[in-house]
């Protein structure tokens, strides 16, 4: 692919006058909604994701329960009003996918084994879309987790880099990913850094893609504090009190 | 129940590293992995001679047999029930488990949707699954009064020190209050007196990490009592 | 699905005997409103509504189309209402069931009957090309009153959306002056108003063209009490329910009765009042937010 605008300018920052290395802002608030059992707010660039967790409960219909432990059902879900051109209502084949594969990302950082017969159930709804929602989501996801009480062995986190005229930068703005050669989302267990979600698409030598992969690690452990900080805050704010 | 520390509550949260195996042990709340000790929920810190555990401060009820507890019938079954008791799952009451001779298909006569009891948990097995019995000294159906929910990680704060925080909403109101370790608490006395008891468990809800609550919640049933008379 | 302790309703059934409800709310009193615009940018109009826990939001998207071969020169409106697994443990995933769909078309017809979005000034070309307005609902947290929260967000979300005219080439754009310029001959038409659309087009800044709209006040009937503005707690005990929406004169612009139990006309004309009376208020935040 062939850019056919300027991503970078004379001075080597980014359309959205970022350095290659920087993230876009981001804002986390936990425990924004009173009927779930945990959520989470999150804006990323202009990505806005609210997640909620029920659960765990005793997974339906029964054939899908596994006798040894939870199942994870993410559920990733697109608001009609989200993107450029109304999307239509409901799931798709993108949609379905992201669910599966964020479903897979969480199984593993959650202690499945403590709940067998059950489901834990995360809804994630993206209001407003622009480039790395999955990401976006799947951070929401992760705190929203650790808000429902769910034992779980680390906060899960993602974030993605890819390549734009011939260099890695990091979590690709919405021209960018358009535009760009290549986009790497991961999710993270940042306390081991273990990969537990992976997606590339595009065009990396073996040496951009580690370097993609470091910088998206780095963005990671950058996102996992703001994480820690707004889950924190929840529980300050009360002591004041 | 867990004693909470009154003097520090650092709250910790998942992944958090504790501590080592070689020191202390692993309690509730925690996970071991490689040898290290880590918190597996948000929650507060507690650490005794033997054990670090960690007291959720979020989640669902998790059973432990003995637990009292306030179940609500979901269903009628042909020889059981099957009741929520805020846990992960359904636990069942076997009609061996309650004080009436019920004959085969007619657990409704006894116990209907909707209906709500005062039981224990009998047992938790390894699948999880739950039984419930209303075997037991002063269990049995709830027939008037109010039931509220509060958090299950709440309830040690409703009942307080060795039970101050109760006995002092009760010395207040002159209300039966029953706190079920799953976060329901059953209320019943004069209608205005019902009113008082839930407005200081949301007072006590909302600032449950506070310092000196005991004192705090003493201090709104004393003025309600001025305001009233 | 969630149980409700039967004895939880048994109370709500004794408080309303003494004129009380749960929450200490009067009968006729609704929860704290809270409305936030423009949330979302990808949006043409967007608004957060709050009643109490009660949380939506909706977007408002516009889109060129194809008119009704019934209504040529008339733009085009559609409302959808998705009750997503995020918003309660009942919810489940799938395509809309009744619920959501009453709700939908509830919202729709206050808006649609009562004229608030002025189609006829919504096509660019007749018979050809017109505006589509599609309005949809996103339940994001669910205690209660969904028909009143979602119509209220429909409302702040049209009121802050603007016609996306940046996307109309220079033979529509014309087309579509000459089509509200025509408008200049129909009977009790404010020319002014027209002229200051047709400048707002030009200048790309052109708001959806709405009238006043109604607003919708929601009641339920338990234990032969009537509240308004219920709480899940109070629509699970609920015998009838019925919602009035309206307009800025006090008169009544549309209605629905729903659930098996039923009201006699006393009733009907409290009910009315009353959401004559929360209406006001309501308008006034409204205003208020929307920069009206």
């Amino acid at each position: 692919m062939k850019p056919d605008i300027k991503l970078f300018d004379s001075d080597g920052k980014r359309l959205d006058g970022r350095k290659p290395d920087e993230l876009r802002e981001i804002k986390i608030e936990v425990g924004v909604l009173h009927r779930a059992e945990g959520s989470c707010y999150l804006e990323w660039g202009g990505n806005k994701a609210i997640a909620a967790v029920y659960g765990p409960r005793e997974a339906i219909p029964r054939h899908t329960q596994n006798p040894l432990r939870a199942i994870i059902n993410a559920r990733y879900n697109m608001a009609a009003f989200s993107v450029e051109d109304r999307k239509r209502p409901g799931p798709d084949r993108r949609s379905r996918e992201i669910s599966k594969v964020i479903s897979e990302a969480l199984a593993k950082i959650v202690l499945t084994e403590r709940f067998p017969r059950a489901s834990i159930d995360v809804n994630i709804e993206i209001l407003e879309a622009e480039a790395g929602t999955r990401c976006a989501g799947l951070t929401a996801a992760g705190v929203a987790l650790a808000d429902a009480g769910i034992p779980i062995r680390d906060i899960p986190v993602a974030c993605a880099a890819g390549k734009i005229e011939n260099q890695v930068v990091l979590d690709l703005g919405k021209d960018e990913d358009n535009h760009g050669d290549a986009d790497l989302p991961i999710a993270i267990s940042p306390r081991t850094n273990e990969i537990l979600l992976m997606q590339m698409d595009g065009h990396l030598t073996l040496d951009e893609f580690d370097t993609a992969l470091e910088l998206a690690m780095k963005g990671c452990h950058i996102v996992s504090d703001l994480q820690k900080k707004a889950i924190l805050k929840k529980y300050q704010n009360i002591e004041e009190v | 129940m867990i004693f909470m520390s009154q003097e520090k509550r650092e709250v910790v949260i998942p992944s958090q590293l504790l501590g080592d195996i070689k020191n202390k042990k692993a309690g509730r709340g925690t996970f071991i992995e490689n040898g290290k000790i880590y918190a597996e929920t948000i929650g507060v810190l507690n650490i005794s001679s033997e054990y670090i555990n960690v007291i959720s401060l979020e989640g669902r009820y998790d059973p432990v047999e003995g637990d009292f507890v306030i179940g609500v019938v979901e269903e009628p079954l042909a020889s059981s029930w099957l009741v929520d008791i805020k846990a992960p799952y359904p636990a069942l009451l076997h009609v061996n488990e309650v004080p009436w001779d019920v004959e085969f298909n007619e657990t409704g006569k006894y116990l209907n949707k909707g209906d709500s009891i005062m039981a224990k948990v009998l047992s938790v097995d390894m699948e999880k699954k739950l039984q419930i019995t209303l075997n037991d000294r002063n269990l049995y159906k709830i027939k008037d009064g109010h039931i509220i929910d509060v958090e299950p990680s709440k309830v040690p704060r409703v009942i307080g020190k060795k039970g101050s925080m109760i006995s002092l909403l009760k010395k207040y109101t002159r209300c039966r209050i029953f706190v079920g370790q799953n976060g329901r608490i059953w209320i019943n006395g004069d209608d205005e007196d019902i009113e008082k008891v839930i407005y200081a468990i949301r007072k006590i809800e909302k600032e449950s990490l506070a310092y000196g609550l005991t004192n705090k919640i003493e201090e709104i049933l004393k003025k309600d009592v001025k305001d009233v008379q | 699905m969630t149980i409700t302790p039967l004895i939880k309703h048994d109370y709500l059934a004794k408080l309303a005997e003494r004129g009380k409800r749960a929450d200490g709310r009067e009968f006729n009193e609704f929860r704290n409103i809270e409305i936030e615009t423009n949330i979302i940018s990808k949006a043409e109009g967007s608004a957060r509504v709050k009643i109490g826990n009660t949380q939506v939001v909706v977007g408002i998207k516009m889109d060129v189309g194809e008119p009704y071969s019934d209504s040529p020169e008339s733009g085009v409106m559609t409302t959808a209402a998705e009750l997503i697994p995020l918003a309660s443990p009942d919810f489940e995933a799938g395509p809309p069931r009744e619920n959501a769909i009453e709700l939908a078309r509830v919202v729709d017809r206050g808006i649609r009957e009562s004229g608030v979005i002025e189609l006829d000034k919504l096509c660019i070309e007749p018979e050809e090309k017109v505006w589509i307005v599609f309005i949809d609902i996103h339940i994001i947290d669910y205690d209660g009153n969904l028909f009143d929260a979602a119509s209220l967000a429909a409302l702040a979300a049209l009121m802050t959306a603007k016609v996306p005219s940046n996307r109309l080439n220079d033979d529509e754009t014309n087309s579509y002056e000459k089509q509200l310029e025509k408008l200049y001959s129909i009977p009790g038409v404010d020319e002014a108003i027209i002229k200051k659309q047709i400048e707002s087009l030009k200048n790309e800044d052109f708001p959806l063209p709405l009238k006043e709209p109604p607003i919708s006040c929601t009641s339920v009937k338990y234990n032969n009490v009537i509240v308004m503005d219920a709480s899940l707690d109070e629509e699970e005990i609920a015998e009838a329910r019925l919602t009035v929406a309206t307009d800025e004169n006090g008169d009544i612009r549309a209605m629905q009765k729903g659930l098996s139990g039923s009201f006699d006309v006393e009733e009907i004309k409290k009910v009315i009042k009353t959401s004559i009376d929360n209406g006001k208020k309501i308008r006034e935040i409204l205003y208020k937010n929307v920069g009206k």
